[in-house]
């Protein structure tokens, strides 16, 4: 008996082994062996995520105090605080997105709701693509060039702005392409049904159902704004400056640029370490801080879609 | 009636102008970007920018070769798409096929925080962390290498990549999957024979408009590379520091009188990389076409 069924088993793997039943094991293992292998790229990912912000907010946290947050930078900026830097973004944040905000929501209009199909629509669309594609240092030259030297601005606020904008409009345009296509066209269509015209049907059915997908891209692109430096290192931040910016005109700190310098070119630059890791933390909760406001819109937004 | 007509054409049309304006701003780049470049080319050649080995913009004998930035930028690029390219397609793939649903909704926001999290904070992360790293790893005078910068602007980049490779591996039709696992493929079987291979030209954009997110970088690359512009060996030459294209311009316009050859120069280098960029772009652009036509 027992023989038997020893002969039986190694017949049957025999048969395993021989047969087409042996790829389908293999194909099993390679299947294994590629899963774990996909899984822990995705982990590696978000593992880069994790050390980062946990790297940061660790050495951070220390740093940040109510004086850190409210206090001109003393001593050559070996000590003090950031306030000038954190108001200076600010009115990057308002300068540019009073610019690109108009302009973003009505070229995204006029795309999805205007345009046909012809030449100058392809024109605009790949204008808006390479825009979207070009780096943020050729905006800062394009900045330097135009608002800096050609219209006499100076490295200034306004100088800023407007570069800043020009590189969150295509970000605008598409997000709000996005949600208009998002809105069904029966809401359009009847609309229109009942003799409402084209930019009635637009401004008071059609964009106000856009408006969460417009808040969140717009959202998105603040944090664009508080973030980028090559742009504004070009055509106005200020290395150190321990005012608020009067006007327009003069020149401004702002908080990505302050960490730059603090990091690469401040005096004594271990010494002020705390202030740096300080800094890249108030930058940091301030650009997540709008990403979690703008992934929560969009959660509260679709769920109130499925009901 | 009359009345309302006049005011719909007067709407649409400031619309249209307000979306000919993105035509008019890129438009407005090239000039200026080109009109200020044009001005180099009274004290240097074309040819000897392009071809130059050398960038001493300072010294008594000034050359302004475009060359070691060139290829600094090339370097620190290739570097960087090398590890990103496999990790954010696995990565996409994994979200998008393998993962469960509630893993996947988890794994989304990590990569939105990845995309968001600035430049200069990647530079910060970069020079404190990975630079002592580096440099104690392979024994270096200084940790500031292009392997430093391409490690950074790989995991920058890595957003770029996995949301459009993302978008192409869930936009094959389920038809296609649903008919490789009834004829008795395996999931893995199915990916890598029949969606990846569908998803193919989205996956290949995704890595284009990585290339052009890595190549136009700048704070990153200028905080971790070192900046020294010369031009580098290969492939040894990857721990050694050198300096990119942007962060030439971003790091010398400070310095320079405007309106001298330097200032110039820098903006030839710009130029450069704008159409670099430019192509790059038109390049995803035109495979992305091509994608959606397949599909359909």
């Amino acid at each position: 008996m027992e023989l038997g069924s020893n002969v039986n088993e190694n017949n049957f793997k025999s048969i395993r082994a021989r047969g087409g039943l042996n790829i389908g094991l293999n194909a099993r293992t390679s299947e294994k062996l590629a899963f774990a292998l996909l899984t822990l790229s995705a982990m590696t990912t978000a593992g880069f995520v994790v050390i980062i912000l946990a790297y940061i907010i660790y050495n951070g946290y220390s740093a940040i105090s109510i004086e850190f947050l409210t206090e001109m930078p003393r001593m050559r900026m070996t000590q003090g605080g950031i306030y000038p830097a954190i108001v200076g973004t600010v009115y990057l944040i308002i300068g540019s997105m009073a610019a690109a905000l108009p302009t973003g929501i009505m070229a995204a209009v006029y795309l999805n709701e205007y345009a046909g199909e012809n030449r100058t629509t392809w024109l605009i669309e790949m204008a808006i693509s390479n825009l979207a594609g070009t780096p943020s240092v050729v905006f800062g030259l394009f900045g330097l060039a135009l608002f800096v030297k050609y219209f006499g601005f100076g490295s200034s606020l306004l100088a800023s702005c407007l570069t800043l904008s020009l590189l969150i409009i295509p970000v605008i345009i598409r997000s709000t392409q996005e949600a208009l296509i998002a809105v069904p066209n029966e809401y359009r269509e009847s609309s229109l049904a009942l003799g409402i015209s084209k930019w009635q049907t637009i401004r008071h059915v059609v964009l106000p159902a856009a408006i969460p997908g417009i808040v969140t891209g717009t959202i998105l692109s603040i944090g664009r704004v508080a973030g980028e430096t090559a742009p504004i290192l070009l055509t106005g931040a200020a290395y150190f400056l321990p005012r608020l910016p009067d006007s327009i005109y003069s020149g401004f700190m702002a908080l990505p640029y302050h960490l730059f310098v603090l990091a690469t070119s401040g005096t004594n630059i271990t010494q002020t370490r705390p202030l740096q890791y300080g800094t890249a933390l108030v930058l940091l909760m301030i650009v997540l801080g709008l990403n979690l406001i703008a992934v929560l819109i969009r959660r509260h937004y679709r769920q109130k879609l499925k009901i | 009636m009359f009345n309302r007509n006049y005011k719909e054409k007067t709407i649409e049309s400031v619309l249209f102008s307000v979306s000919v304006l993105t035509v008019v701003i890129l438009f407005l780049i090239c000039l200026f970007l080109f009109r200020d470049s044009l001005l180099l080319f009274k004290e240097t050649s074309l040819l000897d920018f392009l071809t130059g080995k050398f960038w001493y913009p300072t010294s008594v004998n000034r050359q302004f070769g475009l060359l070691p930035l060139l290829l600094g930028s090339l370097i620190v690029t290739a570097g960087a798409i090398i590890f990103a390219v496999p990790l954010g397609i696995a990565s996409a793939i994994y979200i998008s096929e393998i993962a469960p649903p509630k893993v996947a909704e988890a794994l989304k926001p990590f990569i939105e925080i990845l995309a968001g999290i600035p430049s200069v904070v990647f530079g910060f992360f970069g020079l404190v962390i990975l630079v002592p790293i580096v440099k104690d790893l392979f024994n270096l005078p200084t940790g500031q290498t292009a392997l430093t910068g391409s490690i950074m602007l790989g995991i920058m980049s890595l957003p770029t990549i996995i949301t459009i490779s993302e978008d192409a591996i869930s936009s094959v039709p389920s038809t296609i999957k649903h008919g490789s696992l009834a004829l008795g493929a395996t999931r893995w079987q199915t990916i890598y024979k029949v969606i990846v291979p569908a998803a193919l030209s989205g996956i290949s954009a995704a890595v284009m408009l990585g290339i052009g997110r890595a190549i136009g970088e700048t704070m990153t690359l200028m905080m971790v590379t070192g900046n020294t512009a010369v031009i580098p060996s290969f492939p040894e030459g990857i721990l050694d520091p050198v300096r990119t294209m942007t962060a030439t311009i971003a790091l010398e316009m400070g310095e320079v009188p405007q309106g001298s050859a330097h200032f110039h120069a820098l903006f030839a280098v710009g130029t450069v990389l704008f159409i670099i960029t430019f192509l790059i772009n038109l390049i995803a652009d035109l495979i992305k076409k091509r994608y959606r036509f397949k599909v359909d």
